[in-house]
């Protein structure tokens, strides 16, 4: 078997994120956690439920086995049986997500997406997030609008705050969570071939890393059989990550400076 | 009983400029595209807008036509970021009220139920709140005395929403999987219009279908379309899928060249065009094979 890739790393990071979660709706947001939360469904997480990006509850092999068009999924958040994985155009040390846009809102600079879902999202359901292309434009000192609610907003608010949780971040170069005593952003794992010199290079705020960094976990060999062979066997996963080995060098997030 | 049956161009004539516009389903899915094409053919404009939105946002910004819209996001889906909405946006061509996706659906439901608002557990501790400092917060009675958004009704002078099916009364019925919000944006508005993709009698509608796919009753209907293919080019499942082609097309051609094609006509015109895109298109995708498959066999043979 070849070597593991930084896509794989990352595919196993985002499996992670679901593991106890129980029978709770797996929401992957991107292509690297939708191989995530099928290979944690596959294996160590078997009551998940998953849908079909459309409005089916569907068992890994597409059979159709509940209905949640966008209405239950919106009970489904609130009612908070659902652990969610967006993505973010911001990040900011709290976990404050961005996704609206660029700029002024007023009249910004790059529109994006809008608000969506992440202001309803965080304060009901698990809300982790992904990140294919770790850079200082993205992990950033304070985001433009925040969408999705971070640790420092939401203690202002306890009451409405009590369902509040972002379990983890993941990027292309390891994955951060918020185990810091002023809930602040951490360096949870390195994927294999990530030093933290790189971490620290392409994000734009001071991460806590502490004295004993693990590195991500490796694949198993059934691991890597599920993701090659039957959940991703066109490779899809190398596009959205590609790998630093096989791309000739420095990895990309590094030496990026904010003006990208 | 009243045959509600009318032309896009009569449901057009009962709006004015300066109304509020409710519009069904979401992103680029099951969008009243005939009736939005209808309203681009009149003049009127200074609208409020309020949509989970897809290309009908776009198409209207395009044109000039928002005094304001009211929404959680403007998407093509396969597309994720609506070009024209986007550039919109970027020149600050109207007013915004962003909510989030639940807060405009509580905004539906408080509509639809003549209430002045519903408490939602969204919002607070977002920029939503600063964006819209007309949002007001309410705090539960009960011990619990948790803090809400007190998400204000979304309510409007019309609706536009397509359906599958429908009868000359305007029961309107969905057979695909997903229902969106249509059946609340026909309760939530004065007055709605249902197009749908065929006018069937009463009785056939639950011949074979479920009676849980009535999404939409007569009494909140004002006026009923046959527009087949009417959500074109966005999806309506299952009789047609989004027409990933044309969106790509709509999404990357300049709004004054697809006006101007796609546009200026009647519906009939509109799908004419479409069909004449489309053979063109084919052509060239098929030229453009051939030559990649000339090219490959005399590379293969070199």
């Amino acid at each position: 078997m070849t070597a593991v890739t930084r896509a794989e790393y990352c595919v196993i990071a985002c499996a992670e994120a679901w593991r106890g979660a129980g029978e709770i709706l797996a929401s992957p947001m991107g292509l690297i956690p939708s191989v995530g939360a099928r290979l944690a469904r596959l294996t160590f997480a078997p009551d998940l439920l998953l849908t079909d990006g459309e409005a089916m509850l569907v068992r890994p092999d597409g059979t159709p086995e509940g209905w949640l068009p966008y209405r239950r999924h919106l009970t489904l958040v609130t009612g908070g049986r659902r652990h969610v994985m967006m993505g973010a155009s911001q990040i900011d040390r709290y976990g404050n997500q961005n996704i609206s846009c660029v700029g002024d809102w007023a009249r910004p600079r790059r529109q994006l997406l809008g608000v969506r879902g992440a202001p309803v999202n965080t304060l009901n359901n698990p809300t982790s997030y992904w990140i294919p292309r770790h850079s200082r434009r993205v992990f950033v000192e304070k985001v433009d609008m925040v969408c999705g609610v971070g640790y420092d907003r939401v203690a202002e608010h306890p009451g409405t705050g009590r369902f509040h949780r972002i379990p983890r971040v993941v990027s292309d170069l390891g994955v951060f969570d918020f185990a810091t005593p002023d809930r602040s952003m951490r360096l949870a794992s390195l994927h294999p071939g990530v030093t933290v010199e790189q971490v620290r290079d392409a994000t734009g705020f001071g991460l806590t890393v502490p004295e004993d960094l693990p590195r991500t976990r490796e694949p198993s060999t059934e691991e890597l059989r599920l993701i090659r062979e039957v959940l991703d066997p066109k490779g899809t996963r190398e596009r959205e990550v590609p790998d630093p080995a096989s791309t000739g060098g420095v990895g990309r997030g590094t030496g990026q400076g904010a003006g990208r | 009983m009243t045959d509600k049956t009318m032309t896009p161009d009569e449901v057009v004539a009962r709006l004015e400029s300066g109304m509020t516009l409710g519009i069904g389903g979401w992103g680029s899915r099951r969008k009243p595209m005939a009736l939005m094409r209808a309203l681009l053919r009149s003049g009127i404009t200074d609208l409020t807008v309020v949509s989970y939105g897809g290309p009908d946002v776009g198409m209207l910004a395009a044109a000039g036509r928002i005094r304001k819209l009211v929404a959680p996001f403007a998407t093509l889906d396969s597309i994720p970021l609506e070009p024209h909405y986007r550039a919109a946006r970027e020149r600050g061509a109207f007013e915004l009220t962003e909510v989030d996706e639940a807060m405009f659906m509580w905004g539906l439901h408080a509509a639809a139920n003549r209430l002045p608002f519903l408490p939602v557990r969204a919002g607070i501790g977002s920029d939503v709140m600063r964006v819209n400092p007309g949002l007001r917060t309410v705090r539960s009675p009960y011990e619990d005395g948790e803090t809400f958004v007190a998400m204000p009704a979304l309510r409007m002078d019309a609706a536009f929403v397509h359906l599958n099916r429908a009868d000359r009364l305007g029961n309107g019925q969905y057979l695909g999987p997903d229902p969106y919000f249509d059946d609340l944006f026909c309760e939530a508005a004065d007055r709605a219009y249902v197009s749908c993709e065929r006018i069937v009698d009463t009785a056939e509608l639950t011949k074979e279908a479920a009676p849980q796919t009535l999404l939409v009753g007569r009494h909140t209907v004002a006026g009923v379309v046959e527009a087949p293919n009417g959500a074109h080019f966005t999806s309506c499942a299952p009789d047609h899928r989004r027409d990933e082609a044309f969106q790509k097309h709509y999404a990357s051609t300049p709004w004054p060249e697809f006006a101007e094609r796609f546009l200026s006509g009647s519906e009939q015109d509109y799908q004419r065009a479409v069909q004449a895109w489309r053979e063109e298109h084919e052509e060239s995708e098929e030229h453009g094979d051939r030559k990649a498959h000339e090219k490959k066999q005399k590379k293969e043979g070199a």
